[in-house]
């Protein structure tokens, strides 16, 4: 009953729940949010993914450093000739909880999510299929690409390469690159060509997805009307 | 660097990135052959494990964003490419954001995308790799510096709280832009030497290097 079992009710519903809190500014249901969240992530996982809320964009770092001393208001304290308004840090605390709560919910409903079931969650949403078997041909051939380039790396570290600042580098780098785009096209005609030796004809065989069960609405409802709760006490 | 996380942009500018990638992955999609998906899914597989490879740049590395080569190889296939790869960094590695994935989209594939268009008959025609390579480089330097100020634009629209840092936000762009740009020259120097015709859009049904 904590998150919804099936993954299109998981997109729809961390979709509007994230939307609905976007306009909140209230410190008050921020952190109702992330508590929220917080508590749902603990109560099906234990455990929180430390790595993911650790990891911050150079920009939000920026934010969250100079928010405090650019906006206006009344000063909380002082460091050097700088002052850092109430109203800044109030603005970072609510941007932070919001932006680890959003984090949080996306960890919790997508981390351990399949990709070809989130593929096949997205076409029954409607997505175009194209843009559907663009996603799953990523999915399915990025580990093998990263494999291709890490062997190209060894290959390099072999003969004493050693990164550093230099034209000598980057070059190396840039003919990596091309090395792997020209393999990359080489080995889509070998793909295209099993792909119509085994009948393809424009179509992968699948069957629709089964409706979601109750338990599952419930729980999608949930968050959405929980999220709208908290717009709404953070409106008036 | 370009990735913007859930919970800072304002509806507007959610709503604005929206509609422009999918208009963007629209008119990528109508170009891209039946046949030519499983390249274009590969080759964005190519240009994500590129950019997660970090290069040193002075005291600092970056890891490289590739626009300005996935627009001359990819056509306007960049717009689908890039938006299935940060859909998968969204949900599966937690970088960037569900709400923010139309204006991330765009502010990575816009640039790589008109940058292309501009000097795409250039490069093709040139004649020396090296000439080809410099304004490669030049292209992708113009490319990621008006990322940079997308990003930045993203955020003014917002708030304008976020004025001051939208300003600095550029400069933390500079270092990102130099190592495109020479590791961007390198490649289409390459490309021009080695396979020439991997320059053009491959959103046909037959690959471009067999015709």
């Amino acid at each position: 009953m904590i998150r919804p079992g099936d993954l299109r009710l998981r997109l729809v519903s961390a979709l509007a729940a994230i939307l609905l809190m976007t306009p909140v500014a209230g410190l008050g249901p921020a952190a109702c949010y992330l508590g929220l969240v917080l508590a749902l992530v603990l109560a099906a996982e234990r455990t929180l993914p430390w790595r993911r809320l650790l990891h911050l964009e150079a920009f939000l770092v920026l934010l969250f450093l100079t928010l405090p001393f650019t906006i206006p208001g009344e000063t909380l304290f002082r460091i050097g000739p700088l002052a850092a308004s109430r109203e800044g840090v109030l603005r970072v605390l609510v941007l932070a909880a919001k932006v680890s709560g959003s984090v949080l919910l996306l960890s919790l409903f997508f981390a351990r999510a399949e990709p070809a079931r989130l593929g096949a969650a997205l076409r029954a949403l409607g997505l175009p299929e194209a843009m559907v078997r663009i996603f799953l041909g990523l999915v399915r051939y990025l580990g093998l690409i990263r494999a291709e380039f890490a062997r190209l790396q060894d290959a390099m570290r072999m003969r004493a390469f050693r990164p550093g600042s230099n034209r000598h580098t980057w070059r190396s780098y840039g003919n990596m690159t091309g090395m792997l785009l020209l393999r990359a096209v080489a080995r889509a005609e070998r793909v295209d060509e099993a792909m119509r030796m085994r009948g393809y004809a424009g179509r992968f065989p699948g069957s629709a997805l089964p409706p979601p069960a109750a338990a599952d609405w419930l729980a999608g409802a949930g968050l959405v009307i929980l999220a709208g709760l908290l717009l709404l006490w953070d409106k008036t | 660097m370009a990735h913007i996380q859930d919970g800072l942009l304002s509806l507007p500018v959610l709503a604005g990135g929206g509609a422009l990638a999918a208009a963007g992955i629209g008119l990528g999609l109508r170009q891209i052959e039946d046949r030519a998906i499983p390249r274009i899914a590969i080759l964005a597989a190519v240009f994500f494990s590129a950019s997660l490879v970090s290069i040193p740049v002075g005291p600092s590395s970056v890891h490289l964003l590739l626009s300005t080569l996935m627009g001359l190889v990819l056509g306007p296939g960049i717009f689908p490419a890039v938006a299935a790869a940060l859909a998968l960094q969204a949900v599966m590695f937690g970088f960037g954001g569900l709400t923010t994935l139309g204006v991330n989209t765009v502010n990575i594939a816009l640039p790589g995308y008109l940058v292309a268009l501009a000097i795409g008959g250039y490069v093709r025609g040139a004649a020396a790799p090296v000439r080809a390579a410099l304004a490669g480089g030049l292209g992708a330097a113009a490319a990621v510096l008006a990322t940079g100020g997308l990003v930045a634009l993203s955020l003014w629209l917002s708030s304008s709280d976020y004025v001051p840092v939208a300003r600095v936000l550029l400069a933390t762009y500079l270092p990102l832009a130099l190592g495109e740009a020479v590791v961007c020259a390198a490649v289409i120097g390459f490309l021009k030497r080695a396979a020439p015709e991997l320059l053009l859009p491959q959103t046909g049904a037959v690959a471009e290097a067999e015709a």
